[in-house]
């Protein structure tokens, strides 16, 4: 990869056929995916389908929002689907009140959603601090705890599931706002603000600028570390509200399988949504755009009959097949 | 002597060290730790781990990595079943072969294509274990035990086993050509700055060709060993496989920058992290203490921790300059 600095903003030029296709790629991929559904998959055009399709790809955004900033950054953070685990461990404990006796439900589903949170949060403020203090490569210094952080979660729980019925917590992932299930608007609520953060504020210039170039950002007075540590801390933050999200739909918690393979998702889900993973961009609207093609992809081939293992190699061409137009697109 | 070799030192040294303290805490505290059978068991074991992690060492050499290596150990292990009824060589080459096959369509997709290594071989993670699921029809798959295939996983050797021999050639070769070939050095050049190896004349390609298609090799051998030692083909194995290889090489002194590495280092890498399970499993036999098996992955990420940091103080301006 070349370390030139990136123009923050795409410059205005003629643009090749490629520039378009690794632009409006995505979206033109997600139109046709509807169009080819509306044909020929039967029942596609229901409000189940879209509820279906919707509960399935909302925690891999939510997952991915925060991935897209670390990979904005220049980084990558393999921990997220063990910091799920994590969360997802600790909520149960609290609003079961295992860990310590809790007379309010709504008191303890609060404490609950808080603590979980919040110590996946300091975990991937840990993370942060690994690459920010001692320079660690994030691929590594994530490693930590993508090996570690599931080994906690099943040492915590002792490997075994913990089931309930709250329907006060598990509104987070069955419930309904205005017939929109609540988590959707969860995960738009977390685009959006990543979005607004990224086009609007100075942290998010912050961001960019790490990712085009981190000794010319720090050299220009960016606080290159505190940066670092807030974006490993979001993702942190992401890994841990989706988590609670999983066990929600699941009315269980099994430390051996919330998360697993998150990271591989999300990260495709930001790369075919057009972030190069270099860094010094963040697509958040691609990034939800790229979950939903992957997810409409496989509903469309699981639909229409063709097994999960096929699925798989055709996700996996597709991902090639996005990031190579985007490459193309950039370098002419 | 400047810091890097003084990080490659520390590295390659402390890891052997840390390895004969932990033989010794255990030949000391418990009986049969050394016994033929237990050593018999934990180089038979690891021998699958050793081949994945010394062909993710080259790979990382150049500054690369190879995420489809697990999954691809996953497939050769499916394909070597399906061969197994024509002998261990059919099941060999059938293994083998699907894992070049795999290692060279990364190399296409990395120098050709120009896409980064980690999204080329996540790629064909993905495509390597939706192919094993395929051939294998989404169950595990018997291996003939008339032909002699398991042999390569069960058997012994002039009283070692058959897997530990074959991982232990693959390092003998890999260490001769890191130290005493042109390639190796080219490798450790492209990792160490792929501009300036192109600008000597270095094949920069064709090297990454060839370190992506031996790793893809080395992990259908190791898959081919799996189906062996198991009695079949396991097309869900290998999960984590990529990332247990390159702790144990980034544990072995490997900078993940490329440009330095010890072939030898990466072999107490991946003893370190086998030979740590083995521990944990001898003293919960003692009674002191009863720790499940899910603390060897926190003690594992632990352990990762504790290198990764000492490294980083040893090489405090490595990575910047990268």
């Amino acid at each position: 990869m070349t370390d030139a600095v990136r123009p923050l903003s795409p410059q205005r030029r003629a643009l090749n056929p490629f520039e378009l296709l690794a632009r409006y790629g995505t979206v033109l991929a997600l139109v046709l995916l509807l169009l080819f559904n509306l044909v020929f998959t039967p029942n596609f055009a229901t409000l189940q389908t879209l509820n279906v399709n919707l509960t399935q790809v909302c925690t891999i955004v939510i997952v991915a929002v925060g991935m897209t900033l670390v990979i904005a950054t220049g980084g990558i953070d393999l921990s997220v689907g063990s910091l799920m685990a994590i969360s997802g461990a600790l909520a149960p404990m609290v609003f079961m009140s295992k860990l310590f006796p809790i007379g309010n439900i709504y008191l303890a589903v609060a404490l609950a959603i808080i603590i979980a949170v919040g110590v996946a949060t300091l975990l991937g403020l840990f993370n942060g601090w690994l690459i920010a203090r001692f320079r660690i490569q994030p691929i590594i210094a994530t490693l930590v705890l993508f090996i570690a952080g599931r080994g906690i979660a099943q040492v915590m729980t002792n490997g075994q599931l913990q089931t309930f019925r709250v329907p006060e917590f598990q509104f987070i992932g069955l419930g309904r706002v205005l017939g929109i299930p609540f988590q959707v608007i969860v995960m738009v609520i977390l685009v959006a603000i990543a979005a607004w953060v990224i086009r609007k504020t100075v942290f998010g210039r912050q961001i960019l600028a790490i990712g085009g170039n981190e000794r010319a950002s720090g050299l220009s007075g960016v606080a290159v570390k505190k940066v670092k540590l807030a974006v490993y801390a979001i993702s942190g933050f992401c890994a841990g509200i989706a988590g609670l999200v999983v066990i929600a739909i699941n009315s269980s918690s099994d430390a051996n399988l919330v998360g697993l393979g998150m990271e591989l998702d999300a990260i495709a889900a930001v790369a075919v949504g057009g972030t190069l993973l270099s860094g010094g961009r963040a697509l958040i609207i691609g990034t939800l755009l790229g979950a939903l093609t992957i997810q409409l992809v496989r509903y469309t081939l699981l639909a229409n009959g063709v097994p999960d293992s096929a699925a798989q190699v055709a996700l996996a061409v597709i991902i090639v097949l996005a990031v190579w137009i985007q490459q193309r697109g950039k370098s002419e | 002597m400047n810091r890097v070799h003084l990080a490659r030192i520390a590295g390659a040294y402390g890891v052997v060290l840390a390895l004969a303290l932990l033989i010794l805490f255990g030949y000391l505290r418990y009986d049969n730790f050394l016994s033929p059978f237990n050593i018999m068991s934990v180089l038979r074991y690891n021998s699958m781990f050793a081949l994945v992690a010394l062909g993710m060492c080259f790979v990382i050499m150049t500054g690369g990595i190879d995420l489809s290596v697990g999954t691809v150990a996953a497939l050769g292990s499916v394909t070597a079943a399906y061969a197994s009824p024509y002998g261990p060589l059919a099941g060999i080459g059938a293994g083998v072969g699907v894992g070049l096959f795999v290692g060279l369509i990364n190399a296409l997709l990395i120098t050709r294509m120009h896409i980064m290594p980690f999204i080329a071989t996540l790629a064909t993670m993905l495509a390597a274990s939706g192919s094993a699921l395929l051939f294998a029809n989404n169950r595990s798959v018997p291996v003939s035990y008339q032909s002699g295939f398991t042999e390569l996983g069960q058997g012994n050797f002039l009283g070692l086993p058959i897997p530990a021999i074959i991982a232990a050639i693959a390092f003998i070769l890999g260490w001769l050509v890191l130290n005493y070939t042109a390639t190796g050095r080219g490798v450790l050049a492209v990792g160490g700055s792929e501009e300036s190896a192109k600008l000597m004349g270095l094949p920069a390609d064709r090297i990454k060709t060839l370190v992506y298609v031996a790793s893809g090799g080395l992990a259908g051998l190791a898959g081919v060993i799996l189906a062996a030692q198991f009695g079949a083909g396991q097309p869900i194995e290998g999960v984590g496989w990529e990332l247990f290889a390159i702790a144990s090489v980034v544990v072995g002194g490997t900078l993940l920058t490329g440009g330095v590495g010890s072939v030898g280092a990466t072999l107490a890498g991946v003893l370190l992290l086998g030979i740590l399970f083995t521990v944990l499993n001898f003293e919960n036999g003692l009674g002191w203490i009863s720790l499940s098996a899910y603390w060897q992955s926190v003690i594992r990420g632990a352990f990762l921790l504790i290198v990764v940091i000492l490294q980083a103080r040893l090489v405090p301006d490595r990575t910047v300059h990268q």
